[in-house]
């Protein structure tokens, strides 16, 4: 079975999805995901689905549930490169990722997160 | 040949001219100047006439327009509903055109058979039918060469109201005119969004002062299109939204929480100036 891989970029994770999820590799990669974070502590996931060109709402759920996921471990998620089509489909299918932070590309992405965890060094965290 | 083609045959063979005559005064009876009682019509009978004679010649079925012997008749009368329509003849006038050919067509049934009741009258009913049919045909034709411009037209409307333009480095515009429904909302998405992509713009303003009414659906459709935006990583304002139209949005309970709004385009522009950080001065005192 294919795997996603998923490197890690400083305190970041990144992972770039460059075919098309079946729901057993979508599964795989929430696993991996998760044990990733918990191991290196990072504090950032970069999910680039630019190369994604069909979504079904199980994918759109287990985008909306890997952000879930992260923020509990303490993490940061940012989806970035949507393309048009799939951003329409996920709004016709009634997703609308409502926890899900995104960003045009990968560079934006990465900016966004970066701050985040400058933020998140400054202000010590109360929970 | 068949006896009632033979009967046909002569009728229409019999004085031309006088046939033609006799139609347009009928044509021209309805009192109506797009009926086509003038010298196109003339040309128009004339042909229509030479068609017909042919077939009838040729042995037509007189019962079943669809007969491949009528192939000619059919295109002059296809011919002749496009013409109409385009000049803008109403289906009426145009279906009374091939309709009025009954009266000269009796008129020689008359004369030729008036000996025979009978068989005046059998001639006079396959007439009917044959005239029934042809006037059903170019009804037909008319209507869809209308509908045909209808969709055109509303193609055209649609493609000539989704303008993207692109207002300040990374901040995108579409001003929305007519009314919003769902093949519309979906082509303005489809456009915005790719310009998103195309130019990496991180904020789009949708300019609704053009559109007439907001109802649920349109507002639907709009949240539709603000999710999409967010869902590329994109921001959107939503502006030119006009005081009855606030009034109505607030009356019907639409829910427009985590949209940006502004009242003017102006306003829009602002606050994308001030998110990307620019400052706007003014030079002069």
């Amino acid at each position: 079975m294919e795997r996603i891989p998923i490197l890690r970029m400083g305190r970041a994770l990144l992972v770039t999805i460059q075919i098309d999820l079946q729901d057993q590799v979508a599964l795989q990669l929430q696993d991996d995901l998760s044990a990733q974070i918990e191991r290196t502590g990072a504090k950032g996931v970069l999910i680039d689905i630019s190369a994604l060109e069909i979504v079904d709402s199980f994918v759109g759920r287990m985008l909306a549930s890997i952000s879930g996921i992260a923020a509990v471990l303490d993490a940061t998620t940012v989806v970035v490169g949507m393309q048009p089509a799939v951003a329409i489909t996920l709004v016709e299918l009634g997703l609308s990722l409502d926890g899900v932070r995104t960003a045009l590309n990968v560079e934006r992405g990465m900016q966004m997160l970066a701050a985040d965890i400058a933020d998140d060094d400054r202000t010590p965290s109360d929970d | 040949m068949k006896q009632d083609n033979a009967v046909f045959d002569q009728v229409l063979k019999a004085d031309p001219e006088q046939f033609l005559k006799e139609w347009l005064s009928e044509v021209g009876r309805s009192g109506n100047a797009s009926a086509g009682a003038g010298a196109t019509g003339l040309a128009d009978a004339r042909e229509l006439l030479g068609a017909l004679a042919a077939a009838v010649a040729a042995d037509a079925d007189l019962k079943n327009l669809q007969d491949a012997a009528w192939a000619r008749t059919r295109s002059v009368l296809a011919a002749l509903s496009q013409s109409r329509a385009a000049q803008g003849a109403s289906a009426g006038d145009t279906s009374y055109f091939v309709m009025a050919l009954k009266r000269p067509l009796f008129i020689g049934l008359d004369k030729h058979l008036g000996s025979d009741p009978k068989a005046a009258f059998d001639a006079a009913w396959t007439g009917t039918v044959l005239i029934d049919q042809l006037a059903q045909f170019t009804a037909s034709t008319y209507q869809r060469i209308r509908e045909d411009v209808i969709a055109r037209q509303q193609q055209e409307l649609l493609e000539l109201s989704t303008p993207v333009v692109k207002l300040w480095e990374g901040v995108l515009a579409v001003p929305m005119i007519g009314t919003l429904d769902s093949s519309r909302t979906q082509l303005v998405m489809e456009t915005l969004l790719t310009r998103i992509v195309e130019t990496g713009s991180e904020l789009a303003i949708i300019d609704i002062t053009g559109v007439p009414t907001v109802d649920t659906l349109v507002a639907q459709h709009l949240l539709k299109t603000v999710t999409a935006i967010r869902l590329m990583g994109a921001d959107c304002i939503i502006s030119g939204i006009r005081p009855q139209i606030a009034q109505t949005i607030v009356h019907l309970g639409i829910d427009l929480q985590g949209i940006t709004t502004k009242a003017s385009l102006a306003d829009a522009l602002q606050l994308a100036m001030k998110k990307a950080g620019y400052l706007v001065t003014r030079n002069k005192a």
